[in-house]
């Protein structure tokens, strides 16, 4: 694929920069040259974002737009907000930039070997900081078809920069508008047949020793947003077994339509209690899971999907993958009451084992 | 997931009745032993479960030996030797001929002022581990020395004229009387020495297991395990001798002798006469000594076959290695993949941990290195060679009286309690005495018929895994390590779990996982009819079943934890196993299909 100074591949053999980037696409772009089964795709960079606010004095008008805002009041932080978004999709957009997106996106689409459908993602530079849990906070467009569609998702994304949550996000921890932008990331749409999130860790406690997946059927979006209760299972990262399962009841999921579009829909009943992985595929979600692990060196919040169309052993694709941020700013809840070594603290142990 | 579980309870032992035929099984057995009518308010307030994983069979009289010595040795340990503060002995009882067990908890107000003397004993022993240990194997090697050199000999027609010279003044029934008493008293000397070191290394390890379910919440059981267990035991040498043996034979061009698949005698006979033939047999004869004396049983059957007694056994694992050492195959264990393995899982784990928690995690994980091969090793010395040697002089004993028409089979003497043997001994020195005909062969061939026929009508039945109504949790260490009894097993003995009949639930034993067919062994007499890549079920496994690992695939059992001897050599071997499934060779069928995940501890019947 094709890389620019506006677009950047996520085979790339560049390096990618995280200030053109985004965390997502630079995340995507790190696994994707580390190996890792991404869905491929490119970035709209920074960079080109800036081309758009730059030619006029757009951003200067927002920050006037914003002065003065007080943040409690919901009523005009919406209205404000709903006018920096309006402004920003009416901007034109700069012919180069325009170009380089549809190159890329045609790139994209024969790589995949004819017109597929695509996920339009925003990938903030300000996201994904290890303390700014700043994730969800923008727009994910999917099952977009077509170029002409793909490039109003991705102004679209722009201006979700200035949705009256982001606003007040950054009003309330102080991340300044000055040279904010906004990178996008265009991505191959998995045909998911169950999809999830995995963690690096056990949330409940910090216990670093397990992989924590939550999974449901279909699209992913409805266990990110907590719509769907997943199943839920505990996995020991180091001996990559099962500890724990609960299987729950999925009652919805989102699924694609054959006009590029998603739909959701009721679980038929054999299919909403039984579960979304197989013992195999949640040892491959867990060890996708621990290598995004080992590759950044701290703990992971993976966001994974089993591709319907892919056969057994090449169906887990890692969709992203980025630092936790809780549990990775403080000390795990994991105690111990045998501390120690020798004959005190086998006492000790003897002892609570009575209490058990 | 049920919310509310039921409480359960099993039968008691006084409305389980013997098989037809079995009536009156009570007096074979010790009174002590068996559930006395006027004490059944008393007993059934306690929970007994089967341990099937010692004993799976039907006690013969004499084999009583075994259970009475190992459980008093054990129970004494804990309760007046280390004054373990929570835990006493197991108390035991035998019905219908099966073993059953039951914890002694301590009261918990007396608990705490058993701390500081366990401590002050226990610690001394940690302290001094390695030095008390070599003391150990001495006092342990010198009574199986010294039971060694006991022979029961026919009395003579007169007593030896060396005695009459030497005034010695008395004849050879003395030493008869005395040799069978010190038998009894090395034997149990020896189970003495089993739990000087094993309740200890039990808690060692105990402590590392709590620490790391604390520090990794859920851990499987299979992990801990790989990261304290050796891979060399003393355990495994008696294999590890056969298959060099194997390999000799290979090297020296031997392999069509072995390829013929005689016997023993037939593949030493062929042997004999050249050089190659020559040099393996003195090989074969060094290994014998100590190394044959194991066992295909477990050490607590009077018909346990040592190899050392029945050469033909070792010889046809050799000729099985052989075949395979000829075609190429690696014999051995893949012992440095073992070690590579569990030093990946150890650096893992410590990873994870800093500070006073990496301190502690390693300060645990050494001793419990210490301690735990003694865990493994203790095996041999005890349940092979000691009782080898024990079994072997009893038959011996026994051999002499049949020959003498006290009874009609060799073996008979099994089918006597020990303390009834005495009187037998002082029937034939009597009538030796005396110049008369002794009462025995007239009395005890119809007594032993009669024993027989209830032995025999006690083995049609297995047994009940469990009497009275179970604890709410079951917390006693050695319960749960060593008998993989948990909350959770004696649940789906209940049939509290129901559901799926198909998929049996047990230890996570040995990772990994296997589909093949199954073969179902219930007596290692049936060892021989496993098949290339078969999967083994079985109610209990031996470790002395290690050259048959080496035909199948997985291992299935009925009974045992993670510290099982299944568990123990499976994971040598690297094969997947499932232990404490509790009903897996009744309702698993030869032939069936199976997927064991050792992982998971899940068998599942795919037809």
């Amino acid at each position: 694929m094709t890389t620019s100074l506006f677009t950047f591949a996520f085979d790339s053999a560049e390096k990618p920069e995280h200030d053109r980037l985004g965390g997502k696409c630079t995340s995507l772009a790190i696994m994707t040259s580390a190996g890792a089964p991404v869905p491929p795709g490119f970035a709209v960079t920074t960079d080109a974002f800036n081309a758009v606010m730059n030619q006029t004095t757009l951003r200067e008008h927002i920050i006037t737009i914003l002065d003065g805002l007080d943040m409690d009041d919901v009523d005009e932080v919406d209205k404000r907000a709903t006018h920096i978004r309006e402004l920003i999709l009416t901007q034109s957009v700069p012919d180069d930039v325009r170009e380089a997106t549809a190159a890329a996106y045609q790139a994209l689409m024969s790589l995949c070997g004819g017109e597929v459908p695509v996920a339009v993602r925003s990938s903030a530079t300000a996201e994904d900081l290890p303390d700014a849990s700043f994730a969800g906070q923008q727009d994910t467009y999917l099952w977009i078809t077509g170029e002409h569609n793909v490039h109003e998702k991705i102004r679209e994304c722009w201006a979700s920069l200035y949705t009256a949550r982001a606003i007040t996000y950054r009003m309330a921890n102080n991340i300044s508008d000055e040279g904010l932008s906004m990178a996008v990331a265009v991505q191959k749409m998995v045909n998911s047949r169950t999809s999830g999130v995995a963690m690096t860790i056990d949330p409940g406690n910090g216990d670093r020793s397990k992989i924590v997946i939550d999974s449901s059927w279909g699209l992913g979006e409805l266990v990110v947003s907590g719509e769907v209760t997943p199943d839920n299972f505990v996995v020991d990262k180091i001996m990559l077994s099962v500890v724990n399962r609960i299987i729950s009841d999925k009652h919805e999921e989102l699924v694609p339509t054959t006009h590029g579009t998603v739909e959701r829909r009721e679980i038929e009943a054999e299919r909403r209690n039984s579960s979304s992985l197989s013992d195999d595929e949640i040892i491959a979600v867990a060890k996708l899971a621990k290598s995004a692990e080992k590759h950044y060196g701290c703990v992971q919040d993976v966001e994974w999907a089993i591709d319907a169309d892919l056969p057994d052993g090449h169906n887990v694709l890692l969709l992203q993958s980025r630092p936790e941020t809780v549990w990775s700013q403080k000390a795990s809840a994991v105690s111990f009451v045998s501390a120690g070594s020798g004959i005190e603290a086998i006492t000790k142990s003897l002892m609570t084992q009575v209490n058990r | 997931m049920t919310q509310s579980v039921v409480k359960k309870s099993f039968p008691s032992p006084y409305d389980t009745t013997a098989p037809k035929g079995a009536e009156g099984w009570q007096d074979l057995y010790p009174y002590n032993l068996v559930f006395q009518d006027n004490l059944r308010e008393k007993e059934d307030e306690k929970f007994w479960f089967c341990d099937s994983q010692h004993w799976p069979n039907v006690f013969k009289p004499f084999e009583v030996i075994g259970v009475e010595f190992a459980s008093r040795c054990l129970g004494a340990y804990n309760t007046r030797h280390y004054i373990i503060p929570p835990a006493n002995g197991i108390d035991f009882r035998i019905h219908n001929g099966y073993n059953y067990f039951s914890p002694v908890a301590v009261s918990p107000e007396l608990i705490g002022d058993r701390v500081p003397h366990f401590m002050e004993r226990a610690g001394y022993y940690f302290q001094n581990w390695t030095t008390l240990l070599e003391n150990w194997k001495k006092k342990v090697l010198a009574n199986i020395e010294e039971m060694d050199a006991i022979n029961f000999e026919v009395l003579p027609d007169m007593v030896s004229m060396d005695d009459i010279t030497g005034g010695v003044g008395m004849d050879p029934s003395v030493k008869m009387f005395e040799d069978y008493d010190r038998l009894i008293q090395l034997a149990y000397r020896n189970w003495e020495h089993h739990f000087e070191f094993l309740n200890l290394g039990y808690v060692a390890y105990l402590d590392f297991f709590g620490f790391c379910k604390e520090a990794f919440p859920g851990i499987p059981d299979l992990a801990i395990a790989k990261m304290v267990t050796g891979v060399d035991s003393v355990l495994f040498r008696p294999d590890d001798e056969l298959k060099h043996l194997a390999e000799l034979a290979v090297k020296l061009d031997l392999t069509a002798i072995f390829a013929a698949k005689t016997s023993a005698a037939g593949v030493l006979g062929s042997l004999a006469g050249t050089t190659a033939g020559a040099q393996w047999i003195a090989a074969w004869e060094t290994a014998q000594e100590p190394w044959f004396n194991y066992t295909s049983g477990n050490g607590f059957y009077g018909t346990d076959v040592y190899w050392r007694d029945s050469l033909d056994l070792p010889m046809g694992y050799i000729q099985d290695y052989v075949v395979r050492a000829a075609r190429g195959e690696q014999l051995h264990r893949p012992k440095d993949a073992l070690i590579v393995e569990r030093d990946r899982i150890v650096g893992e784990y410590s990873e994870i941990l800093e500070g006073e928690a990496l301190e502690t995690f390693q300060g645990k994980l050494g001793l419990a290195r210490v301690v735990y091969p003694y865990v493994e090793d203790h095996n041999f010395y005890i349940e092979h060679w000691t009782m080898g040697v024990f079994w072997r002089k009893i038959r011996q004993l026994s051999h002499l009286l049949h020959n003498e028409g006290f009874w009609e089979n060799a073996d008979d003497i099994l089918y006597l309690s020990r303390d009834e043997v005495r009187p037998v001994l002082f029937d034939y020195a009597n009538a030796w005495g005396v110049g008369t005909d002794p009462i025995g062969p007239t009395y005890w061939p119809k007594e032993i018929a009669r024993r027989t026929a209830i032995v025999t009508a006690l083995e049609t039945a297995r047994p009940a895994p469990a009497f009275n109504t179970p604890p709410e949790v079951i917390s006693e260490p050695f319960t749960l390590m060593l008998w993989g009894i948990t909350t959770e097993q004696v649940q789906q003995w209940l049939g509290v779990d129901g559901g799926d009949d198909t998929l049996l639930k047990g230890m996570a034993a040995s990772g990994g996982v296997v589909e093949g067919l199954a073969r179902v062994i219930t007596h290692a007499s049936q060892l021989s009819e496993l098949q290339q890549g078969e999967i083994l079920v079985a109610t209990v496994t031996a470790p002395s079943w290690g050259p048959v690992f080496g035909k199948i695939v997985a291992t299935v059992t009925d009974i045992g934890g993670m510290m099982s001897h299944a568990a123990i050599v499976c994971r040598e071997y690297g094969l997947p196993a499932v232990t404490g499934t509790g009903k897996a060779s009744t309702v698993i069928k030869t032939g069936m299909k199976l997927r064991v995940d050792g992982t998971q501890g899940t068998v599942k019947i795919l037809d």
